[in-house]
């Protein structure tokens, strides 16, 4: 294999990634540097900004719909021809069920006319894979921490494709709580950028709203549900209401957005710090929506300032759903581990269940 | 019956009356959730979902995602329509598969898609009555669910208002 400053004995080896497990229709061209080539994502954010400050379309068939431009797009972008690429990878788990189909039977669509090996990507470990892109350099083992609108998770990453789960939410995911917070405060989807813009002129310590587990030192899980409902209880308290007639002042509006910020930042910060003393590793790679958020990083910056450990965050663009993060395939097709035409989407919620309790 | 009130004092009760529905209510079931955000909603699938044998930890909000599954004695489907927006979007998920497979059929934000559900089904409201306390206000829609309700009732008694 290539790498930096050394010269290629033939010419690299180009993948194309696709990333469709939620909302966004992506597609990515990588080389096996690992770089990022081009890439491409249909986000449906600013055309889709509904009623009640939520719901962008979720329907597969708007990745039906996108993904051949964005496949196109992303091959024009990069100057490739279709035959020019040696591997075609796919983000098949977890997400919704629909939507990663439409990604998956293009995949295989392609692997089978092409003839070329059919990759699995992780959407997760993929969104930790965003840090090592940024790095240009090998980051495991770390600690990922993967915070968005439907995951909130703590990994030990023994490498890109080896991790272990140490907590998630029990709950809400934190990106979801932004959302809905916002959707409380009639502030604008997606929440994470709308709370972030209020909470600057806002007072942080004005309302004391509760941190989960924050002193638990033996679980590493988050809970984002109990705070939702805080906020709610501090805007209208008991009883039904509707929140677009309240009247709420800008600095009411900021404070309250500042103090569930703060909530929400100090969870992810102290879970994150008791990750990384407990599996005894020194890198903090944080990857998903919410590590756009500004606040978020400031504070784990002093943090990793003040505890002497190294923090990685990929720019904005690979934090959010992307398929250049999908370049994790990379380390598959170096590892030989091609997948089969077999291969299924994975949602990732179908697990044994376990003995029943109560009768 | 068809309508019966249950009042949880914490979220414990709301746990338990999770628990009741999932001994009474038999496979094939649908029941619609509403309520304001922080209601419980979740909550009560969390303990209809483990008395059945779900994992608790795999019980969360399918805000994001839409449909969440847990392998269980019975399947439990946790739809949320939070975020869809209109009633061909959720057609689209195909949630009439759903519906008629043998399992326990839940939406958050039922009344989003009123008219894509089961014209028989269980119909929960949830409303905040104080800080900890919720109300639960069950309508059955169908003789099935009636003998639903009836039996649910004998299970929690006491516990009603």
């Amino acid at each position: 294999m290539s790498g930096p400053g050394t010269t290629p004995a033939s010419s690299p080896r180009y993948v194309l990634t696709l990333e469709t497990t939620c909302d966004e229709t992506a597609a990515a061209v990588v080389i096996d540097v690992p770089e990022v080539i081009s890439s491409v994502v249909a986000s449906q954010d600013a055309l889709h900004e509904r009623f009640g400050g939520v719901v962008p379309e979720i329907a597969s068939r708007a990745h039906v719909e996108r993904i051949l431009p964005v496949i196109d797009e992303a091959l024009a972008k990069a100057e490739v021809s279709l035959e020019d690429l040696s591997a075609i990878a796919v983000a098949h788990t977890p997400g919704l069920a629909g939507s990663l189909l439409v990604g998956l039977v293009a995949a295989k669509s392609l692997a089978l006319a092409l003839d070329i090996p059919l990759i699995a990507v992780d959407h997760l470990q993929a969104h930790v894979y965003a840090g090592r892109l940024a790095a240009r350099r090998d980051i495991y083992p770390c600690v990922g921490l993967v915070v968005s609108g439907g995951h909130t998770s703590l990994f030990r990453c023994d490498s890109p494709l080896d991790f272990v789960h140490l907590g998630s939410t029990i709950d809400d995911a934190a990106g979801e709580a932004f959302d809905k917070v916002a959707s409380m405060l009639s502030l604008s989807y997606p929440g994470g950028p709308s709370i972030e813009r209020a909470a600057r002129n806002g007072d942080g310590s004005r309302y004391a709203f509760p941190r989960s587990f924050i002193d638990d030192e033996t679980r590493l899980d988050f809970s984002f549900s109990g705070l939702k409902t805080a906020v709610r209880y501090q805007l209208v308290g008991p009883g039904h209401a509707d929140f677009a007639e309240l009247e709420l002042d800008e600095q009411q509006v900021a404070d309250l957005a500042a103090s569930f910020q703060e909530a929400v930042v100090d969870c992810l910060v102290a879970k994150a710090s008791l990750a990384l003393k407990q599996a005894g590793l020194n890198t903090l790679c944080v990857g998903g929506g919410v590590a756009a958020n500004g606040r978020l990083r400031e504070r784990l910056a002093d943090e990793a300032m003040q505890s002497g450990f190294e923090l990685i965050f990929p720019p904005m663009s690979l934090c959010t759903d992307n398929a250049a993060m999908g370049a994790i395939a990379i380390e598959r097709l170096g590892r030989g581990e091609t997948a089969s035409l077999e291969l299924d989407v994975r949602p990732g919620l179908v697990r044994e269940p376990t003995a029943p309790t109560g009768g | 019956m068809t309508e019966w009130t249950f009042l949880a004092a914490d979220e414990q009760d709301t746990e338990r009356l999770g628990a009741g529905l999932a001994r009474a209510l038999p496979a094939g079931s649908v029941v619609g959730l509403d309520g304001p955000l922080g209601a419980g909603k979740t909550r009560l699938v969390q303990g209809l979902a483990t008395t059945l044998g779900a994992r608790r930890e795999d019980v969360v909000s399918p805000t994001f995602v839409v449909i969440h599954e847990y392998a269980a004695e019975k399947p439990v489907y946790h739809f949320d329509a939070y975020r869809i927006a209109d009633d061909d979007e959720f057609l689209e998920l195909g949630p009439d598969e759903y519906f008629a497979s043998p399992g326990i059929t839940l939406v958050e934000w039922a009344e989003r898609v009123e008219r894509c559900l089961p014209r028989e089904r269980l119909a929960v409201r949830v409303e905040v009555a104080d800080t900890t306390s919720r109300r639960f206000t069950l309508t059955a829609f169908g003789p099935g669910y009636q003998s639903v309700l009836d039996s649910l009732a004998a299970d929690l008694d006491g516990r009603s208002t």
